[in-house]
């Protein structure tokens, strides 16, 4: 980037722009001194430190509030969902509130028990935090940060020797895109969009009424409980910004192998799909707060999605696709049976939705 | 939402239904089993994002391929008239156009938006119906349209003009006129084409009549398509059977809207405003009776007139980048040694890659599968057995 560069939207979108600046600028600032498990350098979900799994995350969503959700369950959700999806059980997560001037402490109220229900149910708790006011017009409304650790899933061993059961050899001991190999299974938990496009309706983007849309906000750390009781899991990510093509090409670039997504195996939700046709915008690229994606050996693919669809959360489970040694990047089946490549989305076509 | 999901769910599930499309395909390489080396030619952008979204190349047999034509129309507007634009924005005048016109680079590679950000007067509308708001509730200030597009957008700047356009506001027209376009390339011999998919928005204005000059002159099948996936492939399916029964035709796949005649009342708005002459089309040829200028009559509603504009003439495209000869549709994007290299969706150099549908941001974005990808898994179907391609 140029001298006279500066931050656009783009930048903290989730495609292409936001991955060059990581790389380009924040990385190579933060040099890594001692041997961490996994580092930041692997731009994972969370890292882990001394056997202590360990994420952090800001929230700006706008409305504060939509169907389904409100920016204080969507900032223990996302923490929560960071920590599940590497491995562990979350414990404890830290609340920071950035707040502007004005602001009415009864949506306050309503914000912060919506952020003790969501960590109820997923069981951990709020144990620090801090609170800074900024002047009116400086922000709009507010910003939530949190941060979150994890110990060890007592079920990760089980699950990872199950996978190694297929004959392969594990280059991670926590749930790790580097532990994946052609062949196998891409499991997503439910349909994806929903959180997207219930935020695009309340902005009124969508130009009509939209109640049957709902967001998928939810904690998952029980659902990825069940699938790695299961066992056989190699890697997890929940789908946030840039959505599924985000998701797939990142997994494609830090494997080294292609993917292959069936289009018409991927659950969508009707209105999700009406509201992409209208905006000309493709579900594909559309953030998720309550999925995960689940990279499963072969062997063990429909166990899992049976697991999964065993608990409330995944019942729409359902396998899309898998790795392949034999091509390069992420391919998508269409649902007439053509074939196109699915980039990595450039930036995302709504910004602060989560 | 229910309401608005009915309908759009239904259109949608006819029009691109999977077995619906598995056996189109297997009649399509039935039919083009024993024929020569086939080429099919479209010449509408959103034919291209259909085709290359969809995949649809990836299903079709080795002899038949679908090139993009000049269907675009930020990438066939002169380089001149983007100069022109960007001299009167960098001179005070407000300049109101389409925000992907806005970002096409004239012959010095400057777009308006680039002179923007120097002090050019730049805004972008969604139609020209915006522009004629702007203008009534401004009325101190000058503003010039700078109106690219086909028969389907200048419709609407053809009935406002015949209402009355407010006294601040001229029109810049680049409008062009498809049917002697597709003459054009029925008659290029460097191009080869076998048959048209011909454009199903811009016939509903024109009807299927205003193609049949032409399609007299070429004796070349053309097949008035919509913008499904169903819709293209039997369009293609279309154009297949009378190649094998040697009786060209002219064909409406699009039922569903264009008609013989089209739209006659669109039709007589244009007539009435616009004199058809000799037109550039951007990277294609002097084209004759293509290009939408206004009528000496209304001299008061013409930038070009008022402000004594040069008509465009010569051209330029950025060292290298072989534009021209995608906009024909000669080569395809990869073909280009810019393309996907110093010339991306984010930093965009030629107008294919500008253009919301110009067919280098189309392939751009969906990453098309080229040559001979095949993949071999049980789930693609056709299996020619043949190499992996790899990424683009």
């Amino acid at each position: 980037m140029k001298a006279d560069e500066k931050i656009s939207i783009a930048h903290g979108a989730g495609g292409l722009y936001m991955h060059k600046l990581i790389k380009e600028h924040i990385l190579p600032r933060f040099k890594q001194r001692r041997s961490v498990e996994i580092p930041l350098t692997l731009l994972t979900d969370s890292a882990v430190v001394n056997g202590i799994a360990f994420t952090t995350d800001s929230y700006t969503v706008k409305p504060l509030f939509f169907p389904g959700g409100d920016i204080g369950r969507l900032s223990i959700s996302g923490t929560v969902n960071d920590l599940s999806v590497i491995g562990s059980e979350p414990l404890a997560i830290s609340c920071a509130l950035v707040i502007e001037e004005g602001f009415e402490i009864e949506k306050l109220d309503r914000i912060l028990s919506s952020m003790e229900e969501a960590a109820e149910e997923a069981g951990v708790e709020i144990v620090t935090g801090d609170t800074k006011v900024v002047e009116r017009g400086k922000l709009d409304e507010m910003i939530i940060n949190t941060a979150g650790i994890g110990r060890r899933s007592p079920h990760l061993d089980k699950n990872l020797e199950k996978a190694a059961s297929d004959g392969r050899s594990l280059r991670s001991r926590w749930l790790d895109p580097r532990n994946i190999k052609p062949g196998d299974r891409l499991i997503v938990s439910g349909p994806i969009g929903d959180h997207a496009m219930t935020i695009i309706a309340a902005r009124g983007e969508l130009g009509f009424e939209a109640p049957g849309l709902r967001s998928d906000t939810a904690p998952l750390n029980h659902l990825m409980e069940r699938a790695l009781e299961a066992g056989g899991v190699l890697a997890a990510k929940d789908p946030t910004r840039g959505g599924l093509a985000a998701l797939l090409n990142e997994w494609s670039e830090a494997t080294g192998f292609g993917i292959l997504v069936k289009e018409a195996l991927i659950p969508i939700r009707d209105e999700v799909r009406t509201g992409c046709e209208i905006l000309g915008i493709d579900p594909l690229e559309l953030a998720c707060e309550g999925r995960v994606v689940l990279a499963v050996s072969e062997k063990f693919a429909e166990d899992v999605l049976e697991a999964l669809r065993s608990h409330p959360m995944g019942r729409e489970a359902e396998i899309i696709g898998w790795f392949s040694g034999e091509h390069e990047g992420v391919v998508v089946e269409t649902e007439i049976g053509g074939l196109r490549y699915l980039p990595m989305p450039i930036g995302d076509p709504i910004p602060r939705i989560c | 939402m229910v309401d608005s999901a009915d309908p759009m769910k239904a259109v949608l599930s006819r029009y691109r239904d999977p077995a619906l499309a598995r056996k189109l395909v297997a009649r399509i390489w039935d039919l083009a089993r024993d024929l020569p080396k086939i080429r099919i030619m479209h010449v509408c952008g959103t034919h291209e994002w259909t085709i290359t979204h969809w995949g649809i190349r990836a299903l079709l047999p080795d002899n038949i391929e679908v090139r993009g034509g000049p269907g675009c129309p930020v990438c066939i507007t002169p380089a001149s008239d983007i100069d022109v634009a960007v001299k009167l924005a960098l001179d005070g005048i407000n300049v109101l156009t389409y925000g992907d016109v806005s970002r096409a680079k004239g012959s010095r590679m400057i777009s308006l938006e680039d002179c923007a950000a120097d002090g050019g007067k730049v805004g972008v509308v969604y139609s020209f119906m915006d522009a004629v708001r702007i203008a009534s509730s401004n009325p101190d200030s000058e503003y010039v349209f700078l109106g690219a597009g086909f028969e389907t957008t200048a419709p609407t700047v053809a009935y406002y003009i015949l209402k009355g356009l407010p006294r601040n506001l001229k029109v810049l027209s680049a409008h062009r006129y498809v049917p002697p376009a597709v003459g054009f390339l029925a008659e290029s011999e460097d191009l080869e084409i076998d048959a048209f998919i011909n454009p199903g928005h811009a016939s509903t204005v024109s009807g299927m009549r205003a193609y049949k000059p032409y399609f007299d002159k070429c004796g070349k099948p053309m097949v008035f398509a919509g913008f499904e996936p169903i819709d293209v492939l039997v369009a293609i399916y279309m154009i297949l059977k009378q190649l094998r029964e040697n009786v060209p035709r002219m064909e409406n796949e699009y039922v569903r809207s264009v008609t013989w005649e089209g739209n006659l009342k669109a039709q007589k708005a244009l007539q009435e405003v616009f004199d058809f002459e000799d037109g550039y089309w951007r990277g294609v040829a002097i084209i004759p009776a293509s290009a939408m200028n206004l009528k000496e009559k209304f001299s008061q509603d013409d930038a070009r007139r008022v402000y004594g504009l040069e008509r465009g003439g010569g051209d330029y495209f950025p060292q290298e980048a072989r534009c021209a000869e995608i906009i024909k549709g000669i080569i395809n994007p990869p073909d280009c040694p810019l393309y996907m290299k110093a010339c991306t969706p984010s930093t965009p150099i030629g107008p294919p890659m500008v253009g919301l549908e110009g067919t280098c941001r189309i392939w751009a974005q969906n990453r098309i599968l080229v040559k001979d990808f095949r993949c071999m898994s049980e789930a693609c179907r056709i299996n020619h057995g043949t190499k992996y391609v790899r990424r683009l």
